[in-house]
């Protein structure tokens, strides 16, 4: 056999896959491809192709798919195939269907009804073939047309049938659990089939339906210990052992189920304790597979209820993976040693060193999972160092998806455990500097509020300090090329609120800055209102200050741009800031109070102010307001009222308070009348009316007022005013710019979302307060503990406490709980699927159970401690295989590699032969003698190509 | 879910096998392969199997020219896919007889039949190495 290709293989496919494999560049190897395609194409149509020919060159055409290109014109020859008598053609045929297409494709539902047949057939092997095929075929709309036929072969004589019949159900519980949920019981039945393959992958979607629904699945408890408990003790069939371990791809599921299952749960943990401990002592800790089992152990044992014994197992197992000098168990033991902290955090005190280690490795793996461990075990007391590392590596990495995931952990980080705002900034500024445009815009906000806010403490001086050290350290950054947009909406908004707040720099200054931005990033408009904006807010605070305002030239040019943009909001703003530099102090501080963007600010709903300009109106002569609905006919309410509010109009009455304006209601103000008439707020620049400032900051006036107007008059359509319209488009706009975008808008739409926020932090600040005050009990931190080992034993008491408080409730309800169902718990224990059983044989009869799972042989040499016996040919097979390998093959010959781990896993187990095992394991010596005989040989045998791969299996 | 995808590449990063359990289009299973052999293809014998990609794990070996990779969630236990691995290339050694590339290349069809009989679902649903056999071996006695 081997590579000389089968019987029935012709030449022409023999040097078809030759010339791929010996293809040295992917465009020759899509030379070799596309040559075969037109090849394909023309000969696949041809009558009467022999059915082997056509099988060959259905496999050709998955080549084809699997070397990058389209195969599709021969889809509907694979289809055809399935219909074949032949098994291993239908089979061929079948396999590359599910290779080609998806469950959408339009040739599925050819296949359903051979699928249909196919199910029905006599030769099991074909039950198997279409059952595979169900798998991946089968969508949501066909799941109907075999249900009936799947769920009568979970009953197939053929243990390989019910299998499948189970995964297919599974297949159909992962597309649509509605279409099967009365059919999921038949999972519970399946786990206790006489065949442990059975079984085994009956835990597969076990697993699923235990993961959403823990629950319900609590009398399974028993089962899946008692099964785990057999298999660990060599129970079954010696088929399922792997590198002389037992079951172990069965024994890990197991765990994993019950790391589910015993998760808070104190009574199902407790039936946990003696089987994991079980395996913590019999697993073989020199092969992977060992390794493997005893990995599951320990996150199993960190996701049940602690038990003191078996994380003390978990924490030596986790200092032997840590101490080894394998990446892959350092990997494990960093993983594993992430998981356990949540229950010890103690531990991590004696691996410092081992976890430093990791972190500098080069190897981005272990670093990454490193970090994740830091992450995890971050306390006030060393997050520095820890944010600190991590900006370092985000920095100096390229891949987006992981720097993004870096880069909100810091911020999560720093805003939990920031030791001072000084720091704070600093981190934050590093961070938006390098990943800005990864993090999400909200990061910013929180920035920009935090800012505003400070840290929630009375001292208005440290918020003081704050705002100085963030605006001294924003003009700095400025000076670097190319900052991300949203770093710099941060650093102008904070730079219009706080740059001269203080004092220490003078307008000019940061307005020369907020210009150079401007320019700079010139096409980035969200960064040039931000821009505008706070200039705005510079000269107010000047204005109000009652200083004289210099408009620097290049600000002033850049307004003129603006004033002519094609943006519309650039335009508004631009007007805007005209507007405000035409005002007096007065008027200016109160449109623009500085430092108020956390105040509230209290809008006048009733417009009760303007009472008595109505009156005087009326007076004069001026019709009175008419509602809304009452004018429904007339044309220019639909103009007028924002398209958004068309379903206002058309009601009757309308009793709430307008909302506030809308940038198009300004818009269309006629600008002619509001000068004349005087009614609108601000005046335009080129009339500055500060008699009218007293209604400035009174939004809906303007609203009020325009209303009147429109009605009174035509629409004279008007592009440019500005005056209030930010605020509007703030109140209930979801972009960016709500936040804090424009002069008073800032106010309006801040404020209801500061109080959101800030009702949301308060009880943030003080858990992290909270936690601060534990981690200085806990742990050192990882740049602290170095020095002072002493902290662990507060450590430990703190956290063992902790740990008990937080079960304490649980297990209480558990108890109830217990209680109220003593009596509905032993029948499900007994009998999986049927609840008629009886409690007495509750403890007997998963033994029972489990013990038809074994044939009488094995049972016997399970007995006999003699399992070794049963297992050596199949060693032996695999080493004549191996020894007779070396010679005959070549240096490609996937077995130099193959029988490195091989060799390297024997003398592992047979050098440490375990005492603790020995007595139901059983050293075997003619086992050990082949092993010897073999490792001499490999020894001396050039052959292997990988001498690393040593180091990988050993370690 | 568990396992994603299995693919068998040489060491020139070209593929031999290819076996998704979740579906991608032609396009993305060439760039996916592309990235993820060019990712591990690079690294050492000293560093770990595992390579973190995107949101889910490859786990890898190598064996002579051929490198073995699965796509695994990230809560898959990287060991256990490790061995499992190595189980499939001795099953595949057991029935080929020192496996290599070639027989791979030449009987593409029964690699992916033990590996139908292996995996089933993204889950590990077979190890004993004469289950996974015994059809194939029913079928070529068949024929």
């Amino acid at each position: 056999m081997g590579s000389q290709g089968g019987f029935y293989q012709s030449k022409e496919f023999l040097d078809l896959v030759k010339s791929i494999g010996e293809a040295r560049s992917k465009a020759e190897e899509d030379r070799i491809v596309l040559n075969e395609i037109e090849t394909l194409k023309r000969r696949i149509s041809e009558p009467d192709i022999p059915k082997r020919k056509m099988k060959e060159y259905i496999i050709r055409l998955v080549y084809i798919e699997m070397l990058g290109h389209d195969a599709s014109f021969g889809y509907i020859h694979a289809v055809k195939m399935t219909h074949d008598d032949s098994l291993l053609v239908k089979r061929t045929g079948y396999l590359a269907v599910t290779l080609f297409l998806n469950e959408d494709h339009d040739l599925i539902i050819l296949i359903v009804n051979t699928i249909q047949k196919d199910l029905k057939s006599d030769n099991y092997l074909v039950v198997c073939a279409a059952l595979n095929a169900v798998c991946k075929l089968i969508n949501e709309e066909t799941i109907p047309a075999v249900l009936p036929q799947v769920m009568e072969l979970l009953a197939h004589p053929k243990e390989a049938v019910r299998k499948k019949a189970i995964m297919a159900l599974h297949r159909f519980y992962q597309k649509s659990p509605s279409s099967v949920s009365h059919l999921v019981s038949n999972f519970r039945k399946r786990l206790c089939d006489n065949d442990p393959g059975v079984m085994g992958a009956t835990l597969c979607p076990l697993f699923e339906l235990i993961a959403r629904d823990v629950n319900s699945y609590k009398d399974l408890v028993i089962s899946f210990v008692s099964i785990l408990k057999q298999v660990a003790e060599r129970r079954l069939s010696k088929a399922y052992d792997y590198h002389q371990m037992p079951a172990p791809f069965i024994q890990i599921k197991l765990l994993k189920i019950l790391a589910l299952l015993g998760s808070g749960d104190k009574q199902a943990s407790e039936n946990m304790y003696t089987v994991v401990g079980d395996i913590f002592r019999k697993c073989d800790s020199s092969s992977n597979i060992g390794n493997a089992v005893l990995y599951e152990c320990i996150c199993c044992v960190s996701s049940i209820y602690p038990n003191p014994k078996l994380l003390e197992s978990a924490a030596d197992v986790i200092s032997r993976f840590l101490k080894s000098d394998s990446h892959n168990l350092k990997y494990m033991g960093i993983d594993a040693l992430g998981r356990l902290i949540k229950i010890s955090p103690e531990i991590a005190e004696q691996h410092q060193l081992a976890v430093i280690d990791c972190l500098e490795d080069p190897d981005d793996t272990l670093k990454r999972k490193t970090f994740e461990l830091l992450y995890k075990m971050t306390k006030s007391t060393n997050v520095e160092v820890i944010v600190d590392r991590m900006i370092d590596y985000m920095i100096s990495i390229n891949d987006n998806h992981y720097k993004t995931e870096i880069a909100s952990r810091c911020v999560e980080l720093a805003e939990q455990f920031a030791p001072s705002n000084q720091w704070f900034i600093q981190t934050m500024n590093r961070v938006f500097e390098h990943a800005g445009d990864l993090v999400n815009i909200k990061v910013a906000h929180n920035l920009m509020r935090l800012i505003a806010e400070g840290f929630g403490e009375d001292d208005d001086n440290a918020d003081t300090k704050l705002r100085l050290a963030a605006v001294e350290s924003y003009l700095r950054i400025l000076g670097e090329p190319k900052l991300p947009s949203v770093f710099l909406q941060v650093i102008c908004w904070v730079l219009g609120e706080y740059g001269t707040a203080d004092g220490m720099f003078s307008a000019s200054d940061i307005t020369g800055k907020l210009c150079d931005v401007a320019e700079a990033y010139s096409n980035d408009e969200t960064v040039k209102a931000y821009a505008t904006t706070a200039l705005m807010k510079i000269y107010a605070f000047e204005i109000a200050a009652r200083r004289k305002v210099d408009m620097l030239p290049e600000c002033q040019s850049l307004m003129e741009e603006l004033l002519a943009s094609h943006s519309t909001d650039l335009q508004q703003r631009a007007y805007e800031l005209q507007a405000v530099i035409g005002l007096d102090a007065h008027a200016v501080a109160c449109i623009m109070p500085s430092d108020a963007s956390c105040e509230d600010i209290e809008v006048d709903r009733d417009l009760s102010f303007l009472n008595d300009y109505i009156q005087e109106a009326i007076e004069k002569g001026a019709q009175p307001y008419i509602p809304e609905s009452e004018r429904s006919g007339m044309l220019n309410i639909s103009n007028f009222r924002n398209q958004d509010h068309h379903e206002a109009s058309s009601h009757g009455l309308r009793f709430e308070a307008y909302e506030l304006p809308k940038p198009a209601v300004q818009s269309r103000i006629p600008q002619t009348l509001i000068a004349s008439t005087e009614i609108v707020p601000v005046p335009e620049p080129m009339y500055p009316r500060e008699s009218y400032q007293t209604t400035m900051p009174s939004i809906p006036s303007d609203a009020g007022s325009a209303e009147l107007k429109l009605r009174l008059e035509g629409v004279q359509k008007k592009w440019g005013r500005s005056t209030y319209t930010p605020a509007t488009s703030t109140s209930n706009s979801t972009s960016q710019k709500t936040v804090n975008g424009t002069s008073q808008g800032d106010g309006a739409s801040t404020v209801s979302s500061m109080r959101e926020t800030y009702d949301s932090r308060k009880p943030q600040v003080e858990v992290s307060h909270e936690k601060q005050k534990l981690a200085a009990s806990l742990f050192g931190g990882s740049s602290k503990t170095e020095k002072s080992p002493a902290t662990g034993h507060k450590a430990a008491k703190a956290s063992s406490h902790v740990v008990e408080k937080s079960h304490v409730p649980k297990s209480s309800l558990e108890v109830a709980s217990e209680k109220a169902t003593p009596a509905q718990q032993p029948p499900d224990l007994l009998d999986l699927g049927e609840p008629t059983a009886t409690s007495t044989a509750l403890q007997l009869d998963p033994f029972k159970q489990l013990e038809g799972l074994l044939d009488a042989t094995e049972v016997a040499s399970a007995v006999n401690g003699a399992p070794a016996a049963s297992r050596s040919p199949d060693i032996m097979a695999l080493y004549a295989d191996t020894a007779a390998g070396i010679h005959n093959k070549n240096d490609a010959d996937l077995l130099s590699g193959l029988s490195n781990p091989s060799v390297t896993n024997m003398p592992g187990t047979t050098a440490m032969p375990q005492v603790t095992q020995s007595s139901s394991k059983g050293p075997n010596p003619k086992d050990s003698l082949e092993k010897d005989a073999l490792v001499r040989q490999m020894g001396v045998n050039p052959s292997s190509q990988n001498p690393n791969l040593f180091k990988d299996l050993l370690g | 879910m568990g396992i994603r995808f299995i693919l068998m590449v040489n060491k020139q990063g070209q593929t031999r096998l290819a076996q998704y359990y979740e579906w991608l289009t032609l396009e993305e299973r060439r760039a996916l392969e592309g990235e993820i052999v060019r990712k591990c293809l690079a690294r050492n014998e000293q560093q770990c199997s595992f390579v973190e990609h995107r949101n889910y794990k490859i786990v890898y070996r190598r064996y002579a020219s051929l490198f073995f990779l699965v796509g695994v969630d990230n809560d898959e236990n990287e060991l256990a896919i490790l061995e499992f691995i190595h189980l499939l290339v001795e099953t595949m050694d057991r029935h080929f007889g020192n496996v290599c590339e070639l027989d791979i290349m030449f009987h593409l069809e029964k690699a992916h039949f033990m590996l139908e009989e292996m995996v089933m679902n993204g889950s590990i649903v077979e190890t004993s190495k004469a289950n996974i056999l015994s059809p194939i071996q029913l079928m070529d006695k068949a024929s």
